[in-house]
């Protein structure tokens, strides 16, 4: 039976405690995007600064527990000042944790899903114990989906 | 007589059971209650011995089906004060219900520009029916206030009501515990020239309840809350407005003749049942009603009141502004639910540290986020009570909340 130490590791209680890159940016230029968890109502605003492939800036703004506000804040940690695609990679590294493996019904997922070995998570990995939580993976991967339809959004309109 | 919380007890195989090696300690009934084995054995025994569908078999046991079947619709009615059992339409929660009346009244009675009325406080049961006719009628929504101590704000209603064709309200606040003036509201409805709706999902399991008494016209409440199965539920409505209504859904028991260029309906209350109902459902909620029956709902409310009084004391006398509480501060003006934040700790983390101790609440918006804005919250920890709970319950509860500070407290 895993144990509340499990889940609330010092370092997440750290971020939730003193969130980094908190607030929001002027929109435009920044693209503003909403994530919703129906099931708790906790809600994440994701700003993302992207200049020449790169997440340049990111703020994250919301309110939630402290495994969505933590998540969120380590993502922004790692992510920020990174190109596009290792922030694709990352959230595939994420979800991959939260053992979420996207493949698609034609069997064409392939590599392309496939999260890379070599990407670290980091800090991120105190996130491990979330798994053993089922309820509150959702939780743990708001804001990894909602960076993700940012970046989609962004590179449908580009 | 009162109730006796270590007999009733007994009755719930599930509060036997251990959760992390401790007791479990159940406050999510306002979500789901228990069963009693009076509930259980009755439908097993169902199922080993009678099983058939209903309304359609001529040999024995299809017609002891029916006959359980039907006898359930008349404890229903009897339960509620509803004058016959010709206007208990089984649905499958009182979810359905209301969009039964949203679908079937609302759509034959509902044009661009007519109102209805209801309230700040409703289950999102009671509100996303009527958003959804509102986006396809355009039809317009008016909501009666919620006040500073959690009651209905009466002040603006004659305005809100003029004109308006359906009140539509809770009879109990799923997250405040909040009862409305259920009465006043149907007077008001019906000088208005409008007809009166309650969703009575949290109030019939609690209270005692008599349709005919309230003023209703239209009544939905759910069987799963109260002792019952889940898959059931009732929209009880005055026959004539049923018999005037259209059809729901269709397909097989709810028509009297079917040809191929056409349809004619069943008689009321089988208009609205298509396809097989939830036969076992049905038997194991007049189960359920036998139960409360012989608890005495009377004695129910009684309990709970008390109940509700000991945990609002305990929890302010321990944490005092540590710990914020969502609803009327008189237990006997409302119902057994206590929605509650404590300190900075967010209801979600909360309602896991509580998991830990065995304790059950629930935590988030129960599915009324409109009234999470109003109260300016995003979520809310809610414990909620029942016939099985006693200040022990209680207890282990406010002790629980301290270990909470442990991770959580900066």
């Amino acid at each position: 039976m895993p144990g509340l130490e499990d889940l609330y590791r010092e370092i997440i209680l750290d971020h939730y405690r003193n969130p980094r890159n908190r607030g929001e940016l002027p929109t435009p230029p920044a693209r503003r995007v909403e994530g919703f968890n129906p099931l708790c109502g906790d809600e994440i605003v994701v700003y993302l600064d992207l200049e020449d492939g790169r997440v340049s800036d990111m703020r994250i703004d919301g309110q939630g527990c402290s495994i969505s506000q933590s998540s969120a804040s380590m993502m922004s940690a790692a992510v920020k000042g990174k190109t596009v695609a290792e922030a694709r990679q990352l959230i595939r590294a994420f979800k991959a944790m939260m053992s979420i493996h996207e493949s698609r019904l034609d069997g064409e997922d392939g590599e392309a899903t496939a999260p890379d070995p070599e990407v670290k998570l980091g800090d991120l990995e105190a996130l491990q114990g979330v798994v053993k939580f089922p309820v509150r993976i959702k939780c743990a991967t708001l804001s990894w989906n909602t960076l993700q339809q940012g970046l989609d959004e962004a590179a449908a309109t580009a | 007589m009162a109730l006796s919380t270590e007999v009733v007890k007994k009755d719930f195989p599930i509060l036997d059971h251990q959760t992390h090696g401790k007791r479990l300690v159940y406050l999510d009934s306002a979500a789901s209650s228990q069963k009693p084995s009076a509930v259980l054995d009755a439908m097993q025994h169902y199922y080993e011995t009678t099983h058939a569908n209903v309304h359609r078999g001529v040999y024995g046991i299809a017609e002891e089906a029916t006959r359980l079947y039907e006898q359930a619709r008349g404890k229903c009615a009897r339960f509620i004060g509803a004058p016959s059992e010709r206007g208990i339409v089984f649905t499958k929660n009182v979810t359905e219900a209301m969009n039964l009346v949203a679908h079937s009244w609302g759509r034959a009675n509902l044009a661009a520009g007519d109102a209805i009325l209801l309230t700040e406080i409703e289950h999102h049961a009671n509100l996303v029916p009527w958003l959804m006719l509102k986006e396809e009628r355009g039809i317009e929504l008016r909501f009666i206030p919620m006040a500073e101590d959690y009651s209905l704000d009466l002040t603006d209603l004659d305005r809100l009501i003029d004109g308006v064709k359906l009140v539509s309200v809770t009879a109990m606040s799923n997250v405040l515990g909040t009862l409305p003036p259920l009465r006043r509201l149907a007077d008001a409805a019906h000088a208005a020239g409008a007809l009166f709706m309650v969703d009575g999902a949290q109030y019939v399991p609690h209270l005692p309840t008599d349709v005919a008494e309230l003023g209703c016209d239209f009544f939905g409440f759910t069987g799963h809350k109260m002792l019952g199965p889940t898959g059931i539920g009732v929209l009880w409505a005055r026959e004539e407005l049923l018999e005037a209504m259209p059809a729901f859904l269709g397909g097989g028991e709810m028509i009297r003749d079917v040809r191929l260029d056409g349809w004619t309906p069943n008689e009321i209350p089988w208009k609205f049942e298509a396809g097989t109902p939830p036969i076992a459902e049905a038997v194991g909620l007049g189960a359920a009603i036998d139960y409360l029956g012989g608890l005495g709902m009377d004695a129910v409310r009684e309990h709970e009141v008390a109940l509700t009084a000991y945990a609002l004391r305990t929890l302010t006398e321990r944490y005092g502004d540590g710990i914020s509480i969502y609803g009327p501060s008189e237990p006997a003006q409302r119902g057994g639910v206590v929605s509650f934040n404590y300190k900075d700790v967010h209801p979600h983390d909360l309602s896991q540290v509580l998991d830990e101790a065995g304790v059950c609440v629930r935590a988030g918006h129960h599915c009324a986020k409109p009234l999470m804005r109003r109260l300016g919250v995003g979520a809310t920890a809610r414990a909620s009570f029942y016939v099985y709970n006693d200040e022990a319950d209680v207890d282990a509860l406010a002790d629980a909340l301290a270990e909470a500070d442990r991770l959580f407290t900066f």
